[in-house]
């Protein structure tokens, strides 16, 4: 995999500093920088990025947390953990629009107040979307990172026993939240940190969410580099490489900031937990984790069920409530070209997991066995998730060209992978290296080998963890746009292809369909992940719970 | 900084990465089987090229953002395997720039004639640029038997794209207008000229918006009320650095400080596109948006995302419009298949459908009296949407500035307002 980032990444550098043979750019100078630096509002844009990197995964982080202290297997509880999948599967561009559409001015909720309530014959001109600090684009990407974080959250936890941790904690008098806080997620952190590094980068990073929601004068550095890209004027792509570094830099910065971060609040909470404090704020917290969560699952419950009005709509006109008529027509027109990009995706997403799982659960094994990590290349596997796509992408094509690799499917296959195996990384290793290691020296002294360990221990204490892995894994294959049409040369349509370019078209019907259509698999995925476990271990309650 | 990659070490660099990726490429990819294109068709050897062609795919990449293209583009497919034995496959792309990239790869890596695209959908400033780049194949237009119905002698957009010579590079499909709708329901009259449209805004403050630039279709609106402002419009028409920018476009900084305060959200943010104008509309936020197909207002109310009482009108002055071509790059593997495609494009057949409402409601690029009697008749008896602009505002037609002026708006554009 090391080949292609590679390549990927120097097919980034080059043009950076004014070498792209193709358009007849032979000559290195720092003039793609100086037009960089001196495109109207890029420090604003830059901003923009770099604090959105940083407040959506905080305000995420915490919802998180204090929802999962104030677990108590009520049925709200387990209402919001039945969700997380489904919710997790929304495409982010489609939960954007959805969610766009509910704010608007013009949107849902403006609808079915008016015109009674709100005496509105016309949309009122209201700024809420776009707004020029991004709150909007934050809330979108908060609302969104939040079953992902959860999701993280809720797999690693049973390995942590918080029901044992919680207990102790509340025999010495502290109140149920703070028990939690206190005992379960100092433990819990280091378990999810490698995902919250990625929301991070994507959140610095994002494209599609910013374009939707996003500020537009000036927009954020990730949707100006794609402009770039796509602008005819060809020599913009080597300010637009030199964009793509930067943009690599935000991310990092904003990681540099979380690091720093993570020591304030650690030495704070050590002084938090040090000064015995077992009762106040407990009720504060718990309400505020409960209200968090509930507006999080509400917005984007309501964002789909608006998509999912939209796709059978007919005529619908402000300020009517509901469209005039209903329709199949939107589901009709999409019936006759779906079978071979239903096909494609499913193939796709299945071989770049499965290779993705085999991957790395070979190299986490490899590393269990012989010792302390031997993967020094770590930090390229994570490339691919800071370098903006449509800078990397190029790389590859160059790459996969001068290989003479032809276009198709199996090019895509490869492509996915690179984006694949990160996150399938990501989620598994920590589960992977933190698995208690008295299992494995108990099966030792009864003599099991290594390979027996690894089938009989390993894999069946990790099933849940793994399966939620390769549901993530094929949630992001089917999101990949650019690697599938520019790999695949456009030859290999999927659902996520036609999606992006029917929904360049701009019909709100339309788009409605492709983004239900594109949540299927992915929700299917997380389904079969949850359920899979729960039938394999119907019988042992306690490997019920780890799943 | 140093110069440490020169292109003979990045050469070496690709050389060494091939070895040790070949044991790779065994493992995981089928040996790819690198199919030896066919020499490059001569396309003044019409009868060569039908024969070169049968058999062929033709990947012909093309905006897919719209259901009856789409099912256009499958119509055309059809027509070409049953007629000429060449498949046809439409890449839907979202942006044409992600052909352009491909193609600049295929290039940057030395694929000089296996390429993946065969045919692409394109005019303007793409097309200028690639041609300067050489990454187009021509000349071949002008020898397709079918270039004769559109009369170029006496219509010099044929061979002028955005006052860029095409010289057989690309072939005609389609021409585009800028066309104006309104809601009739909400506007009794609509502002006639990009003057009036001042003292229009001024009466129905934020009922109307464009597309931010470098988006090209609210680009395409700084140019038409540029053309309109100036003094000096003949000086659009040859590459900005010969003239006084500042100049010529002073009147359009003024007119637009006016503008945009009585625009929607007074003109705090304007939506990302053309799809993003129109659902506006669609949402009752605006009365007024404007299209660079005479097809897209009608398409809209057919499909209810647009009421019934929406019609389209050009501007008094005379509107901007271009063709839009088709163009096979440099390296394309199937060239003879590409060209017959697009000289099926360019028949009467297909041109009279790409007219007709129930099909694309686009407009021909045929000149009607060069056909037959019997095409002329059929051409001319099209009917019309009443949501469509009428054929006589379709005839005031501007042509399009060079394509130097539309970076040149774009980054004024974008240095005056792109701070909130």
């Amino acid at each position: 995999m090391a080949g292609p980032v590679v390549l990927g990444l120097l097919m980034v550098i080059l043009p950076a500093f004014g070498y792209l043979p193709a358009v007849g750019r032979e000559e290195f100078s720092t003039l793609p920088w100086r037009d960089l630096f001196s495109a109207p509002g890029i420090h604003r844009s830059a901003l923009l990025s770099l604090v959105s990197g940083l407040v959506t995964p905080i305000i995420a982080l915490t919802i998180v947390m204090l929802f999962l202290a104030g677990i108590s297997g009520s049925k709200f509880d387990r209402l919001i953990r039945r969700l997380v999948s489904p919710l997790l599967a929304i495409p982010h561009a489609a939960a954007a629009f959805g969610l766009a559409f509910l704010i608007a001015p013009s949107g849902f909720i403006a609808r079915l107040v008016s015109p009674v309530l709100s005496g509105w014959q016309r949309p009122p001109d209201l700024f809420i979307i776009n707004d020029p600090l991004g709150l909007t684009m934050m809330a979108g990407l908060v609302t969104k990172e939040i079953p992902f974080l959860l999701l993280m959250a809720l797999a690693a936890l049973p390995q942590l026993d918080p029901g044992r941790r919680v207990m102790m904690a509340r025999s010495l008098g502290y109140r149920p939240v703070l028990a939690w806080l206190f005992t379960v997620a100092p433990a819990l952190y280091p378990m999810i940190r490698l995902p919250l590094f990625a929301v991070i980068a994507f959140a610095s990073s994002v494209v599609d969410v910013a374009i939707i929601l996003g500020p537009g004068l000036p927009a954020t550095l990730s949707v100006r580099i794609l402009g770039w890209f796509s602008d005819p004027d060809l020599s913009l792509r080597l300010m637009a490489s030199a964009g793509a570094i930067l943009q690599v830099i935000i991310s990092l910065t904003a990681i540099a900031c979380w690091l720093l971060l993570e020591k304030v609040v650690g030495h704070l909470w050590r002084y938090w937990t040090a000064r015995g404090q077992r009762r106040r704020f407990n009720g504060l917290l718990l309400i505020s984790g409960r209200i968090g969560m509930t507006v999080t699952v509400m917005l984007l419950s309501a964002s789909v069920s608006v998509l999912a009005i939209n796709a059978f709509a007919g005529p619908w006109r402000f300020p009517a409530s509901l469209p005039a008529s209903w329709t199949w027509q939107h589901w009709a027109n999409t019936a006759s070209n779906l079978v071979t990009p239903v096909a494609n995706t499913l193939l796709i997403s299945i071989t770049a997991t499965a290779i993705a799982l085999v991957l790395v659960l070979a190299t986490l094994e490899n590393e269990q066995r012989h010792g302390k990590s031997r993967f020094t290349a770590l930090w390229l596997l994570y490339m691919p998730l800071l370098v903006p796509q449509v800078a990397f992408i190029f790389g590859l094509v160059v790459f996969t060209e001068t290989m003479t690799w032809q276009p198709g499917t199996w090019l895509v296959v490869v492509g996915h992978c690179v984006f694949v195996i990160p996150y399938v990384f990501l989620t598994l290793s920590e589960a992977f290296r933190r698995l208690d290691p008295r299992w494995v020296h108990m099966a030792r002294s009864l003599g099991a080998s290594p390979n027996r360990i690894f089938w009989r221990i390993r894999l069946p204490i990790l099933l849940g963890t793994a399966l939620t892995a390769s549901a993530i894994g094929v949630a992001v294959s089917v999101g990949q746009f650019l690697p599938t049409q520019l790999l695949g040369a456009g030859r290999v349509p999927t659902v996520t292809t036609e999606a992006v370019a029917l929904a360049s078209g701009g019909s709100r019907n339309v788009i409605a369909v492709w983004a239900l259509l594109q949540s299927l698999i992915p929700a299917a995925g997380f389904i079969l992940a949850l359920t899979i476990p729960r039938l394999l271990w119907r019988k042992r309650r306690a490997m019920q719970e780890s799943a | 900084m140093p110069v440490i990659f020169t292109s003979a070490y990045l050469t070496r660099v690709a050389s060494v990465a091939r070895q040790h990726l070949a044991v790779l490429t065994l493992a995981v990819l089928t040996p790819a089987v690198v199919t030896p294109a066919a020499a490059a068709p001569d396309p003044k050897d019409w009868p060569q090229v039908l024969q070169q062609a049968r058999g062929q795919t033709v990947y012909f990449n093309a905006w897919g953002g719209e259901a009856r293209t789409n099912a256009y583009i499958n119509w055309a497919a059809e027509q070409v395997a049953g007629e000429y034995g060449v498949a046809l496959q439409h890449v839907k792309l979202s942006d044409s720039s992600q052909a352009v990239s491909r193609v600049l790869a295929e290039k940057q890596a030395g694929n000089t004639d296996n390429g993946a695209i065969d045919l692409l959908w394109l005019n303007g400033e793409n097309f200028a640029s690639m041609q300067s780049n050489n990454l187009l194949f021509g000349p071949w237009a002008e020898s397709l038997p079918n270039f004769q119905w559109v009369d170029a002698d006496n219509n010099p957009d044929m061979r002028q794209d955005f006052t860029v010579a095409v010289n057989g590079y690309e072939s005609p499909w389609l021409r585009a207008h800028l066309v104006f709708f309104y809601d009739t329901m909400l506007i009794e009259q609509p502002p006639g000229t990009i003057l009036e449209l001042l003292p229009w805004a001024r009466e129905h403050p934020g009922e109307f918006t464009y597309p931010r630039p470098p988006d090209f279709l609210g680009t395409t609106f700084l140019k038409q009320a540029l053309l309109e402002l100036t003094d000096y419009s003949s000086a659009l028409y040859s590459p900005v650095d010969d003239s006084n920018f500042d100049t010529v476009t002073a009147p359009l900084w003024r007119y637009l400080d006016q503008l945009h305060p009585l625009l929607l959200r007074r003109g705090r943010t304007f939506p990302a596109s053309g799809a993003g104008m129109r659902r506006l509309m669609s949402d009752g936020e605006t009365a007024l948006a404007f299209s660079f197909s005479p097809s897209e207002a009608p398409i809209a109310v057919a499909n209810g995302e647009l009421p019934e009482t929406i019609r389209s009108y050009t501007l008094n002055g005379g509107t901007l419009a271009n063709v839009s071509f088709v163009a096979i790059p440099f390296n394309a593997a199937n060239k003879a298949g590409a060209m017959v495609v697009a000289n099926f494009l360019l028949s009467p057949e297909a041109q009279h459908r790409a007219q007709d409402p129930d099909f694309l409601g686009g407009t021909s690029v045929l000149a009607v009296t060069t056909l037959s009697a019997d095409w002329q008749q059929r051409m001319r008896q099209t009917r019309r949407h009443p949501a469509a602009p009428s054929p006589d505002d379709l005839d005031r037609r501007l042509a399009e500035p060079h394509p130097s002026w539309i970076p040149a708006l774009e980054q004024a554009w974008l240095t005056r307002y792109s701070q909130p």
